[in-house]
């Protein structure tokens, strides 16, 4: 078998020397790659002037400039929102492995096909219909006051662990149906493939399926993740100190907006980083495919 | 003793029945091959062996142990068998080394050393020695076939399914693939393939069985079925296929 010449072998022949009329095209392609450079520059360079120019010249600017981009102001609300936005991101980080793992198990409950586990997936099913309905504010509520309501032993009554549990159940409806999404999206060979290596369902789904559809939702999943890090604002409601609640005190005390201009820098440089991951990840997924 | 026994077996999609009451022995070491015209049946037949399909009546067994009866585990069956499909169907997110080792591991309890090395064997046997570390779409169409059916043998089943393992190739790459086939039965592996490659069938086959629309028609020695044969629709079948220039 090794002795025979295999499909694809390199043939005898020439190396390759790049040829005149070879060096004349990637000449023309560079100077054509460099003329689309500077004139992006240019247009980029004109829309910022005329959007600034429009803006500035508006007859409310004077007053915007001093309530919202006062720099003065925004030395001084800075420390408080910072601080509460390390609550933020705390409560991000948390509910983000918790959303991922009721994601993945309710997707899954709705998989299993064996008839005793009907009332299992039953319930995930009506899990996601309920938590994609209700608007994550009110999810928030809900759970916020009313679990904390029935006085019952053992529920926490902390705000920001009910806000967290508010968050991972809207937010793990969303992610349970893309990951159900990824999971029917792999090709029912491939299913029959591993069954007919004797896997179980259980080893079907977690050796072969799933691997393959979490590689499938990535990109859609960390857009998910990039609206949870906005969205942890919402836990405000409770009366929670984090970066927005901080934001409205002072600004409804001093009646500068400045703060609110902090607590947005502060989102966007958290989700501006995931964005860009999300970007790369997606860039890699096309190169292994090349 | 006959390793696998098919009686009476019925199959139906809807109210299209696809199997009619298929009968079939073939014994340790055999090779056996299914013909017919597309739609025929071979393919569920396959499936039906591996259980991948449930029968709508008649039994099978392996090994003496009827595998149709519902409270056999079908897990346990399937690890007695191999099936290798015309698609290939890798695993796309492993590495051909995984590809083969991930049924030994996972489901027969084989250490991870032990698991890679006969894998690693079985590559080298087969002329995939470089590829172990490729993922399949970096393999040639030939090549990716000759893992399916590394991965199939690597757990020691007792029996391989071939679903026409070559037509999704070019020619060049059949060549290949049939030879690993040629292997397999000169290593005296039990195999019942499902083929459109007549030359191919007549050389390897002990026996030769034609399907006719879920019927199994006719079956016997390879010189019967493809010189004398009784039925005039294999007549039929054979003369078109020397037509279209397959013999
Ligand atoms: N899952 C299914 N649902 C409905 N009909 C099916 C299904 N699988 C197969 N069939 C039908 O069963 C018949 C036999 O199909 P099968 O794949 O066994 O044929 P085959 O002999 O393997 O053909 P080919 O040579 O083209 O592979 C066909 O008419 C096909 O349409
Ligand atoms: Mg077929």
């Amino acid at each position: 078998m090794t002795g025979r010449p295999q499909p694809g072998d390199e043939g005898e022949g020439q190396p390759w020397v790049k040829s005149e009329r070879q060096h004349e095209r990637e000449r023309t392609r560079r100077s054509r790659a460099r003329r689309s450079t500077s004139i992006a520059t240019a247009s980029s360079i004109l829309f910022v002037v005329l959007v600034v120019v429009l803006v500035t010249n508006a007859p409310g600017w004077p007053r915007v400039r001093e309530a919202f981009f006062s720099p003065e102001w925004f030395v001084r609300a800075l420390p408080d929102v910072a601080s509460g936005f390390l609550l933020n991101i705390k409560i991000f980080l948390i509910a983000e492995p918790l959303i991922l793992i009721v994601g993945v198990l309710v997707a899954l409950a709705r998989t299993v096909k064996a008839p005793a586990f009907f009332p299992v997936r039953a319930l995930a099913t009506l899990y996601t219909d309920i938590f994609r309905g209700v608007p994550t504010l009110l999810v928030i509520y809900l759970v916020g006051f009313g679990l904390p309501a029935l006085r019952l032993q053992g529920i926490p009554t902390d705000l920001a662990t009910l806000g967290i549990i508010g968050l991972t159940l809207s937010y793990g409806a969303y992610v349970a149906e893309v990951f159900r999404a990824g999971i029917e999206s792999i090709h029912p060979s491939q299913v029959a493939a591993a069954r007919s290596l004797g896997l179980s369902h259980g080893k079907t789904m977690r050796f072969v399926v799933l691997p393959q559809a979490t590689r499938r939702v990535v990109p859609p999943l960390l857009n998910d993740f990039i609206s949870l890090q906005k969205d942890t604002a919402l836990v405000a409601t409770l009366g929670l100190l984090e970066a927005l609640r901080q934001a409205q005190i002072i600004a409804t005390s001093k009646f500068n907006y400045t703060s609110y201009l902090v607590a947005s820098l502060l989102f966007i440089l958290l989700t501006i980083p995931m964005a860009r991951f999300t970007d790369h990840l997606a860039a890699r997924t096309r190169r292994r495919r090349a | 003793m006959s390793l696998l026994t098919i009686e009476g077996v019925w199959k139906n999609f809807g109210d299209h029945s696809v199997l009619r009451g298929i009968d079939l022995e073939v014994r340790s070491h055999e090779v056996v091959s299914l013909i017919g015209a597309s739609g025929s049946g071979k393919s569920t037949l396959l499936r039906c062996v591996n259980l991948l399909e449930t029968v709508d009546d008649g039994a099978i067994h392996l090994d003496g142990q009827e595998i149709t009866d519902p409270r056999v585990n079908v897990d346990d069956v399937r690890k007695r068998l191999g099936i290798v499909f015309q698609a290939f169907n890798l695993f796309p997110h492993m590495t051909v080394l995984d590809n083969v080792t991930l049924a030994p591991r996972r489901v027969h309890g084989v250490a991870r050393a032990e698991a890679e090395e006969r894998a690693r064997e079985l590559l080298d046997r087969f002329g995939l020695g470089g590829k172990a570390g490729s993922y399949p779409d970096q393999l040639s169409g030939g090549q990716q076939q000759r893992v399916a059916i590394v991965r199939a043998l690597a757990t020691r089943p007792k029996l391989i399914l071939l679903d026409e393992v070559t037509s999704a190739l070019d020619p060049l790459l059949v060549v290949e693939v049939l030879q690993v086939v040629r292997e397999l039965k000169e290593a005296g592996m039990t195999m019942i393939l499902a083929t459109h490659e007549m030359g191919f069938c007549r050389e390897i086959s002990d026996t030769v069985c034609f399907l006719d629309g879920g019927v199994m028609l006719e079956k016997g020695p390879p010189e019967k079925i493809f010189t004398e044969p009784e039925h005039e629709r294999t007549r039929d079948f054979l003369r078109a296929v020397l037509d279209s220039g397959r013999l």
